[in-house]
C-alpha cells in the first residue's frame, strides 16, 4: 500500500501540470478570442489553425515538437496549451460577439470606450461560455497529460505505461482509476463554477 | 532534408503502417455507428432512458483515452481485439449524442405531415428523421474518427500495430527521424480524415437545406 | 428658445455600400425644444440623428454642438454628455437597474452617494418606484418597464441633448400611449432638447414642437405640428398625416387655450342680495360660486334666489355641476357637454380651483378659425 503514497504524489504532478497549462492556455486563448472579435477577418483562420491543432493526435503531436523541444515538460505543456486553443479561443469570440446587438449600440451610444465596454459587458456577459470553454480544456488537458507520462512529464500516465509494459493489471488500475475520478471530479467541479460564476442578472 | 532521404527509405514500413492504422480505425468506426446509431435512434423513442445515456455519454467522453485502454486490458488482454474495443468505446459516445439530438431536433412540423400523409413510424424514420438528421450524424461519426485515429496511435501499445509504433519507437530510442516519421502521417491523417468527412457534412447540410 | 444647439451644415452620409442615407441635410434645432423626425423606413431618420452622437459618421457637411464642430470633441466625452435612447433598450442584463441607471455617472467619477441619490430621483421621475425597482434585474422587468429605465439611463448624468431612437416602438399600444403621455410630462418639467425619431406621424405630432418630415435622406418639412398639419408642403407629408388631420388638430388644443377667463362668480360666504345685484349688473341669471380659495363649490340661479331676501347663498348652491380641467384636451370637453346635455361648462384646474368657462360658441370660435389657437 505504499503504492497509495505514490499515487497522491502522482496525481499531484498531473494536477499541477494541468493547472499550469489550463492557466497559460486560458491567458493566450482568451486574449486572442478578444483580439480576433476586433479583427474579425482573422476569425476563420485563426479558429481553423485551432482546429487542426486540435484534430492532431496528441501522440504525434509530442512526436514532432520532441525533435525541437526534447522530452519531458517542455513539449507536454506546449502540446497542451495548443490543444486548448480552439476552445478557449472559438468560446471566446463566440461568447463576446453573441451578445445582443441592442446592448452594444447602448454601450457605444452612452460614451464607454472599448477598453471600459470590454470589462464592464462583454467579459461578464461573455464569462458563462468562456467557463464552458476552460472546462473543456481542463478535462482535455487531464487525457493528454496521461499520455505525456510517456515522454517524461510524469502524472499517472506513468502508472498505466508501467502496468502495460510490465503487464501488471493492479499497476494499470492504479493509474487509470484515479485519472478517471480526476476527470470526472474536475468536470463536475466545473460545472459548479460556471453555476457559481454566472452573474445574477443571468442566471434565468 | 535528410528527413526526407529517411521517409522514402522506409516508405514500405511507414505505408504498411498508415495502411494498418486506416484499418483498424476503420473497423472501429464502422462497429460505432451500427452500435450507436440504432442506440441513439431508440433513445429517442424512450425519453426518460435518454436521460440516462446522454448524461453517461458526457461523462464517458471526460474519461482520458488512455484509461480507457488500459482499463479493457484486463478483460480482454492484448491485441487487436482490445484495440478495437476501446476505440468502439471511445467512439459510440459522440454518435449517440449526435444522432439522438439530429433527430430530436426535426421540426415537429414536418413530422406531423408524414404522419398526417398516412406514413408508418418506421417510413418516417426511413425517409424523414434520418435524412434530415444525417449533417448533425455526420458531425458525430466525424468526431468519431478522429477520436479512433488517436486512440489507435496508443493502441499501438497493446500490439494493434500502425503508426503509434514508429512513434513510440521513436521516444524510446531518441530516433528523431523515425519518430517524424511516425508523427507527420498520422497527423496528416487525422487532419485529411477530418477535411475529407467535414466536406461530406457540409454537403450533406446543403442538402438537407 | 432662440439659441441654436444643434446645427446640420450640408451634412451627408453615403455608407460604403453606395447607400445615401443623407442627402445634404441642413437644419438648427433650438434650446428647449423637441425635435421629432419622422418618415417611413429607409428615410434617414434614424442616420440624421446618429450623426450626432457620432455612431455614425457624415461623408460630407458639418455638425455643430453649441457651435463647436462636433468632430474637433472627444467622441467619447460627446456621447456621455448625450442621453441615448433606443428601441430595444440595450439594458445590460447582469446589472440592476441601478447599476444600470448609474453606469454614465459612475464612468464620470460622481461619487456612490450622488450615484444613488440620481439613481432614486429618475426612478421616481420615471414612475418606478425606487425601493421596489432598484436591485431589479432587466429579466425581471415588462416592456414598458424596461424602456423607464432606458429613459432613466439616458438622463442619468444630466445632458442638455438627448437622442431617442423609435423609444415606444416596441411596445403594445396601451403601454405605448402611457409613456407618451408621462414623456410629455416629464418634458414639461425638464428642459432638454430632444431629438426623437419615429416612423408614427400621429406620435410626432403629439409629442413634438416642430416636426421633420424626412423622405429618401432629405428633410420635405420641417414646422410645428399645426403647420404640417394645416399647411402639408407635399402630397407625400399629406400621405402620412393621413385622413382626419382636422380631428388631429383639435387634439393639439387644450381646453385653456380656448376657453374664456370668468367674470360673474361669487363667494359662497354672500348674501342674496348680493347675489341678485350681481346678477342683475352683469345681466346673467347664473353665477359662478367659490371659496376663499378660488375652488370651485358650484352655481347658483335666478330662480333660486327671487324672492329671497334675507340669508345667504350657501345652502341653494347647486354642487351638482360637471366640469372639465383646463389642462385636458378640447375633445374631452366636447365629450362631456355631450354627455351631461350641457351647453357650457366650468372650466377648473387640477386643485378644482375655478379658471373660466368654455361654451358652445368657443366651439364655433375655434372650429371656424380652422382650429388655430
Amino acid at each position: 500500500m505504499n503504492q497509495l503514497g505514490l499515487i497522491v504524489k502522482l496525481t499531484l504532478e498531473h494536477i499541477w501540470i494541468t493547472l499550469i497549462a489550463v492557466t497559460i492556455s486560458t491567458i493566450i486563448g482568451v486574449t486572442i478570442g478578444i483580439l480576433i472579435t476586433r479583427f474579425k477577418r482573422a476569425a476563420t483562420p485563426v479558429i481553423g489553425t485551432a482546429g487542426i491543432l486540435y484534430t492532431i493526435p496528441s501522440l504525434a503531436l509530442f512526436g514532432m515538437l520532441i525533435p525541437f523541444t526534447g522530452i519531458g515538460i517542455k513539449p507536454t505543456l506546449i502540446a497542451l496549451v495548443l490543444y486548448s486553443q480552439l476552445a478557449l479561443v472559438r468560446n471566446t469570440f463566440v461568447g463576446i460577439t453573441h451578445i445582443d446587438p441592442s446592448i452594444r449600440e447602448a454601450g457605444k451610444g452612452m460614451g464607454m470606450s472599448n477598453w471600459q465596454f470590454l470589462k464592464i459587458v462583454e467579459l461578464p456577459l461573455a464569462l458563462p461560455v468562456i467557463m464552458a470553454g476552460i472546462r473543456t480544456a481542463a478535462v482535455m488537458n487531464i487525457g493528454t497529460a496521461t499520455i505525456a507520462a510517456y515522454i517524461g512529464a510524469g502524472g499517472l500516465g506513468w502508472l498505466i505505461f508501467r502496468g502495460i509494459a510490465s503487464v501488471y493489471t493492479e499497476q494499470i488500475i492504479a493509474g487509470a482509476i484515479p485519472v478517471t475520478l480526476l476527470a470526472i471530479g474536475v468536470d463536475y467541479l466545473f460545472i459548479l463554477l460556471e453555476k457559481f460564476l454566472t452573474p445574477a442578472g443571468l442566471r434565468h | 532534408m535528410d528527413f526526407l532521404l529517411y521517409l522514402y527509405d522506409k516508405k514500405e514500413v511507414v505505408l504498411l503502417s498508415t495502411l494498418r492504422h486506416v484499418e483498424v480505425s476503420a473497423i472501429a468506426v464502422l462497429l460505432s455507428v451500427i452500435i450507436a446509431v440504432p442506440l441513439g435512434i431508440i433513445i429517442t423513442r424512450y425519453r426518460k432512458m435518454a436521460h440516462i445515456v446522454v448524461n453517461s455519454a458526457n461523462i464517458g467522453q471526460t474519461v482520458p483515452s488512455l484509461a480507457i485502454l488500459g482499463m479493457v486490458i484486463p478483460i480482454l488482454g492484448i491485441g487487436l481485439k482490445p484495440a478495437v474495443f476501446a476505440l468502439v468505446l471511445r467512439g459510440v459516445l459522440p454518435i449517440v449524442n449526435n444522432t439522438y439530438s439530429g433527430i430530436a431536433n426535426v421540426d415537429r412540423s414536418v413530422i406531423e405531415a408524414g404522419k398526417g400523409m398516412g406514413m408508418k413510424n418506421r417510413e418516417i424514420l426511413a425517409l424523414v428523421e434520418l435524412p434530415l438528421s444525417f449533417p448533425v450524424i455526420m458531425a458525430g461519426v466525424r468526431t468519431a474518427t478522429v477520436l479512433s485515429i488517436s486512440v489507435a496511435t496508443l493502441a499501438a501499445l497493446i500490439g494493434a500495430g500502425g503508426l503509434g509504433d514508429l512513434i513510440f519507437q521513436g521516444i524510446v530510442m531518441a530516433d528523431r527521424n523515425l519518430l517524424l516519421s511516425g508523427s507527420i502521417p498520422t497527423a496528416i491523417l487525422a487532419i485529411g480524415a477530418d477535411i475529407l468527412l467535414g466536406g461530406v457534412e457540409k454537403r450533406l447540410r446543403k442538402g438537407a437545406t | 428658445m432662440t439659441n441654436t444647439i444643434i446645427r446640420f451644415d450640408s451634412v451627408s452620409k453615403i455608407f460604403p455600400e453606395g447607400t445615401k442615407a443623407v442627402d445634404d441635410v441642413s437644419f438648427e434645432i433650438f434650446e428647449g425644444e423637441c425635435a421629432t423626425f419622422v418618415g417611413p423606413s429607409g428615410c434617414g431618420k434614424t442616420t440624421t440623428v446618429k450623426l450626432v452622437n457620432r455612431l455614425v459618421e457624415p461623408t460630407q457637411g458639418t455638425i455643430y454642438l453649441n457651435g463647436e464642430d462636433i468632430s474637433s470633441i472627444d467622441v467619447i466625452a460627446l456621447r456621455r454628455n448625450i442621453g441615448y435612447v433606443i428601441q430595444d433598450v440595450g439594458l445590460f442584463p447582469h446589472m440592476t437597474v441601478a447599476q444600470n441607471i448609474s453606469l454614465v455617472p459612475k464612468l464620470k467619477g460622481w461619487s456612490p452617494g450622488e450615484q444613488q441619490r440620481r439613481t432614486d430621483e429618475l426612478l421616481t421621475l420615471v414612475g418606478l418606484e425606487p425601493e421596489g425597482f432598484r436591485n431589479r434585474y432587466p429579466h425581471q422587468l415588462s416592456g414598458g418597464q424596461k424602456q423607464r429605465v432606458g429613459v432613466a439611463r439616458g438622463l442619468a448624468a444630466d445632458p442638455p441633448v438627448i437622442l431617442m431612437d423609435e423609444p415606444f416602438g416596441a411596445l403594445d399600444p396601451i403601454t405605448r400611449a402611457q409613456l407618451q403621455d408621462e414623456f410629455l410630462r416629464l418634458r414639461s418639467r425638464l428642459k432638454k432638447t430632444i431629438l426623437f425619431v419615429t416612423h408614427d406621424m400621429d406620435e410626432a405630432i403629439k409629442l413634438g414642437d416642430r416636426i421633420a418630415v424626412m423622405r429618401s435622406g432629405r428633410i420635405v418639412q420641417f414646422d410645428p405640428p399645426i403647420k404640417i398639419l394645416r399647411e402639408p408642403a407635399d402630397p407625400f407629408v399629406e400621405n402620412l398625416i393621413g385622413k382626419e388631420s382636422g380631428l388631429k388638430l383639435m387634439k393639439l388644443s387644450k381646453i385653456s387655450d380656448i376657453m374664456e377667463i370668468v367674470m360673474n362668480k361669487i363667494s359662497d360666504k354672500s348674501a342674496f342680495k348680493e347675489a341678485k345685484r350681481l346678477m342683475e349688473g352683469e345681466g346673467s341669471d347664473i353665477l359662478l360660486v367659490v371659496d376663499d380659495w378660488e375652488v370651485f363649490q358650484g352655481v347658483i340661479r335666478f330662480d333660486q334666489i327671487i324672492r329671497k331676501e334675507e340669508g345667504r347663498i350657501s345652502e341653494l348652491i347647486d354642487r351638482d355641476v360637471p366640469v372639465v380641467k383646463d389642462n385636458g384636451e378640447v375633445r374631452e370637453a366636447l365629450e362631456m357637454m355631450l354627455k351631461k346635455k350641457a351647453v357650457w361648462l366650468p372650466v377648473v384646474d387640477d386643485e378644482r380651483r375655478l379658471k373660466g368657462i368654455i361654451t358652445m360658441t368657443h366651439f364655433a370660435c375655434f372650429f371656424a378659425e380652422g382650429g388655430q389657437v
